[in-house]
């Protein structure tokens, strides 16, 4: 059996399943509003947890919380599953196929072999969609590709109770109701408050921008405090976490930008189309600064491409978003 | 980033599969989606992750063919694995693991535990016992 489904690529796998999801339901929404809602937008520098020995950084929330978010602010129930046996996830998302019901889950990257070989690593909060069953394969919607896609049935269950760090368990949702009238400027609102609020007034210097500003102090040590093989790794994974697949460009700074684009005649706020400007601005400081990065990467950086010119251009974006988040959280009122 | 300013490097690291999808301006100043094949800066440091792990999949080659560890080893780190997630996977304990990784230990697994092991390799016991000469990630 397969439903008739419409499949629309996004930067982020997140974004993508709720966009797609919610589409299906006849609720036409865009990426950068699902994420801009969700208040997706956040730094985290967290030096005491290390994945492959390179302490982790994050350009936006924990996994869950844009879904979460999105769906509690424009009024959107979902039913959400989580499954100790493989064979009740299993018929359960069946069962939801045979009613026509498409399905969001959670998967692990690695375990998903259509994906390209070089991005499948464990990481195992990606989001897909499963709209049909052909036989022992299942027809996916991974937003991250332009197309959708086929997957094995025992590939699909080994993605979908991988281990590991936050192990997915089969975690499924799909819509079950969504008011007539969408509260879309109240959740606007709310969505950008929100993200102005984590980014500027959180009182711990290692999220929002105060942890911007810690990483870049970090940054400035790294060619001292670690060997030069070492120091360049950390930058790549600057690199990686910026801007590989997922972020949409500059660390999401692109997709926000669309966001306040999009939303500004929406709630009246016209105002904030030059924030989307602004914000733009930034991000391609953002993306000088990768490219700093990548130079340092492959030892083909000049003087002036080192890790201080880095922290200098992180520190630079900190000051700029500072003040233009600021102004949200005072100008955009609930 | 303006739309056509959307870096197209391709290294084939999509495997052509896909083009990455990215937010740019186009020449209203307007947002749209623009595809992209990917970026220099992205792919040396995606290429530099994977030299990593190559290196660590290489040594543990070594290893095992000098008699040092067992294929265990060679087949977790080539999954990316450490010793803590192998063993959430097998539902062994870590120190098992990290026992059965000793070339001793290893030979007197039981059949059952061998195939425990294939099974999250997703590979033939055959192929755990006999590790190949040649590293082909």
């Amino acid at each position: 059996m397969s439903i008739d489904f419409q499949h629309f690529q996004s930067a982020h796998c997140e974004n993508g399943a709720v966009v797609n999801l919610l589409n299906h339901q006849g609720l036409k929404l865009s990426e950068p509003m699902v994420f801009g809602v969700g208040s997706g937008l956040f730094f985290a520098y967290l030096p005491f947890f290390k994945l492959n020995g390179i302490p982790v950084i994050s350009y936006r929330s924990l996994p869950g919380w844009i879904f979460k978010c999105a769906s509690k602010r424009l009024g959107i129930k979902f039913k959400t599953k989580m499954f100790f046996s493989e064979n009740n996830a299993m018929d359960e998302l069946d069962k939801c196929l045979d009613k026509g019901i498409p399905v969001g889950m959670l998967s692990s990257v690695f375990y998903l072999p259509y994906l390209p070989k070089a991005f499948r690593f464990h990481f195992n909060a990606h989001n897909i969609v499963v709209y049909g069953k052909e036989g022992n394969e299942y027809l996916v919607s991974d937003s991250v590709m332009e197309t959708t896609t086929r997957i094995d049935r025992k590939d699909l269950i080994r993605a979908r109770f991988a281990k590991g760090t936050s192990p997915p368990r089969g975690r499924m949702y799909y819509p079950v109701s969504m008011p007539d009238d969408i509260p879309w400027e109240k959740a606007i609102r709310h969505g950008i408050r929100r993200t102005a609020y984590e980014l500027t007034s959180i009182p711990v210097p290692l999220f929002g921008l105060k942890g911007i500003h810690t990483f870049a102090k970090q940054v400035r040590k790294w060619p001292n405090k670690l060997s030069a093989r070492k120091a360049s790794q950390y930058a790549g994974n600057v690199i990686r976490m910026q801007e590989e697949i997922g972020t949409g460009g500059a660390g999401f700074r692109f997709v926000y930008a669309a966001f306040l684009q999009e939303v500004a005649p929406i709630i009246g706020e016209e105002w904030l189309t030059e924030k989307a400007t602004e914000l733009t601005s930034i991000g391609d400081r953002w993306r000088d600064m990768a490219y700093i990065a990548g130079r340092i990467c492959k030892g083909r950086n000049d003087e002036n491409e080192s890790y201080d010119a880095m922290a200098d251009i992180m520190v630079e974006c900190a000051e700029r978003e500072h003040a233009l988040f600021t102004e949200l959280s005072q100008k955009v009122k609930r | 980033m303006k739309k056509d300013q959307v870096p197209q490097d391709d290294e084939n690291l999509l495997e052509g599969k896909f083009k990455v999808l990215k937010y740019a301006m186009d020449d209203e100043g307007k947002y749209i989606g623009v595809g992209s094949k990917g970026w220099e800066p992205e792919n040396v440091a995606l290429k530099q992750a994977w030299e990593v792990i190559n290196e660590k999949v290489e040594e543990a080659r070594q290893l095992v063919l000098q008699g040092k560890a067992s294929p265990i080893l060679y087949f977790m780190e080539k999954n990316l694995m450490d010793a803590k997630l192998l063993a959430s996977h097998s539902g062994y304990f870590t120190w098992t693991v990290k026992r059965h990784l000793k070339p001793d230990v290893f030979k007197k697994l039981s059949e059952k535990r061998l195939e425990n092991y294939a099974r999250v390799f997703n590979i033939s016991v055959q192929e755990l016992i006999t590790l190949k000469e040649k590293n082909e990630h």
